[in-house]
């Protein structure tokens, strides 16, 4: 072959490859947009001022899902009470305290582990520690806290990630002024951290309010006439509830799916819209 | 220093460092447990029963092979679909998108690993099992192929990333060297890139095939749930149960102590393990890596 037609050739495989690889990124992409929209266009009819704000009726069939969105509500806050602060916590001890050596290293390799362990597992583990164990009961309490676990290792990560980006010479100058270490923490690296340890904690509690694996046995309620009153009761949540009525209801009204499904989809994904435009908006006016 | 200030910053380093240790105290405590409840399958379960094909657990025949079986098969049409797809995926993010186009395209698939299972299952059961029903002629779609392809769906967000991060952490000046010896741009993404980044997507593959065996809801919901032993790849288009959906399905109505409630935590033993195998070898890995943090921010 001469030159040019080699050439030509070579980048006539290019061509050939690069739209072989934009066909595959479409094949993910479209589907993700695609599912997104079909459940908005099913489940906008569904949504009105009773679905939002009502008690299920006929077996689930007919009326609201308050007690649902409630429920996930609660569950996330709960998670949010135990996991931030242990999350951040350990983030700063990563980031600020630990020096490199064995014990680091057990922690990171448990923090990865963490973040590997099945869904299910950390039911298993839920019902095991918190129900039966300590007593708790099918409740938000026992719930809350197998998510909260299962929530950490994002929350660390993150945290431990932004706190490493503060650039060094912060700290410096703030413990060369006297500063003691936990007033350099507290007043200079987290303030500058704050957005992507925000962003961190958004994301993780995103993963923990679409969860149904974690709850189903340690707090989940099928059904429930009532807003749950305390800590120790069992209550209904939006993942659960789309199990529910799309696996265990016979004869249920695909409109109240697609509606149920479409809460859930826009509790998550503004979620994830939050985080994003946080951590856009951070990286914007970061001046170092 | 006054004293409390020196007592307030006594007591915060000794809180901020017990938060520090707390993920070892979990793992080991969610070891603990599992051991306590399931290792007694060991003595009430011969191992011969355990170790069989049959998983009727009314008639106290608890044969696990089906169910891992099932797990495995259900993975590994997952892992056919997700790896070419979400390397494939990450290689175009990396290397051949303009920047204005990743910028859409990370969020999106960002959403991706934010839908929450029972959605995928519910529009599985609702969409895609009739269609593939229809499609592919047979009984029911509520098949481990129909798992598959939820599975392959969930597994891609974290091949894309972790690949993604790992082509994006070869220096700039591989890339060029390589361009300026008259490669192409294709042959250089398969020739110096994808080599220099392998290391890295062999971790992606793997967090993302464990990503795919420890899923629970989605599975449990399309693959028609029937504890059958498969033979063949051809029992993707057959009903299947996963080690997850046994769990999930069974746990809520065993009583506490039982024999059939010592071995579903005796398969999350199993579970736990396999997650403990995947991540510790894919960690070996990413601790060589530079941190994700320092490109991510910047």
């Amino acid at each position: 072959m001469r030159p040019a037609q080699l050439s030509s050739y070579r980048h006539l495989i290019q061509r050939l490859g690069f739209g072989m690889l934009t066909g595959i990124t479409l094949i993910t992409v479209i589907p993700i947009v695609v599912v997104v929209l079909y459940i908005f266009i099913q489940g906008v009819p569904a949504i009105s001022l009773e679905f939002l704000t009502g008690f299920p009726r006929q077996g689930m069939r007919a009326g609201g899902i308050l007690p649902a969105i409630v429920g996930t509500f609660l569950l996330t806050l709960g998670t949010a009470v135990f996991a931030v602060p242990l999350g951040i916590g350990a983030g700063i001890y990563l980031s600020e305290y630990a020096t490199e050596g064995r014990l680091t290293r057990l922690i990171r390799l448990a923090i990865i582990n963490l973040a590997g362990i099945p869904s299910v597992v950390y039911g298993l583990f839920g019902l095991g520690l918190f129900v039966l164990f300590l007593n708790f009961g099918t409740s938000i309490l026992a719930a809350s806290l197998t998510l909260s676990i299962m929530t950490l290792p994002v929350i660390i990560s993150t945290a431990e990630e932004s706190l490493r980006a503060v650039p060094q010479s912060f700290r410096v100058v703030s413990i060369s002024l006297g500063a003691t270490r936990w007033q350099t923490i507290r007043r200079i690296v987290l303030p500058e951290a704050l957005p992507g340890i925000l962003t961190g904690v958004i994301l993780g509690l995103e993963r923990a309010a679409g969860e149904t694996a974690p709850i189903l046995f340690t707090g989940a309620a099928f059904f429930l006439p009532r807003l749950p009153q305390s800590p120790f009761d069992a209550t209904m949540a939006l993942p659960y509830h789309l199990f529910v009525i799309s696996t265990q209801v016979p004869g249920m009204p695909a409109q109240i799916q697609y509606g149920t499904a479409l809460v859930l989809l826009v509790f998550v994904l503004g979620m994830n819209l939050l985080a994003t435009v946080i951590r856009s908006r951070a990286r914007a006016r970061r001046q170092w | 220093m006054n004293s409390s200030l020196k007592r307030t910053e006594f007591i915060i380093s000794l809180l901020i460092k017990i938060s520090g240790y707390s993920a070892i105290i979990f793992v080991a405590l969610i070891f603990y447990f599992l051991l306590s409840e399931g290792l007694p399958t060991l003595r009430d379960v011969p191992l011969a029963s355990l170790m069989s094909t049959r998983w009727y657990p009314i008639e106290d025949y608890f044969g696990i092979l089906p169910l891992i079986g099932g797990s495995i098969l259900v993975t590994l049409g997952a892992g056919l679909i997700a790896v070419p797809i979400g390397i494939g995926t990450a290689i175009f993010i990396a290397e051949i998108a303009p920047r204005r186009a990743r910028e859409i395209l990370k969020p999106l698939v960002e959403i991706l690993a934010g839908l929450p299972s029972v959605v995928l299952g519910f529009l599985g059961i609702l969409i895609l099992a009739s269609f593939l029903r229809r499609f592919l002629n047979i009984p029911t779609g509520l098949t481990a192929f129909n798992g598959s392809l939820l599975l392959g769906g969930i597994a891609i967000p974290t091949i894309v990333s972790v690949a993604e991060d790992a082509l994006d952490a070869v220096p700039r000046s591989y890339r060029d060297a390589a361009l300026a010896l008259g490669a192409t741009q294709w042959q250089t993404i398969w020739r110096v890139t994808l080599p220099a980044a392998r290391s890295g997507v062999l971790t992606a593959i793997m967090l993302g095939i464990g990503r795919a065996i420890g899923e629970t809801m989605a599975v449990m919901m399309v693959t028609g749930n029937a504890p059958v032993m498969p033979t063949g790849l051809g029992m993707l288009f057959a009903p299947a149960r996963t080690m997850t959906a046994t769990i999930a399905a069974e746990m809520g109505e065993v009583s506490q102590g039982s024999v059939h409630y010592e071995v579903l935590f005796f398969i999350g033993i199993v579970l736990f393990m396999i997650s403990l195998a995947i991540n510790v070898t894919a960690s070996a890995v990413v601790f060589r890596q530079r941190k994700r943090s320092e490109r991510i921010l910047s």
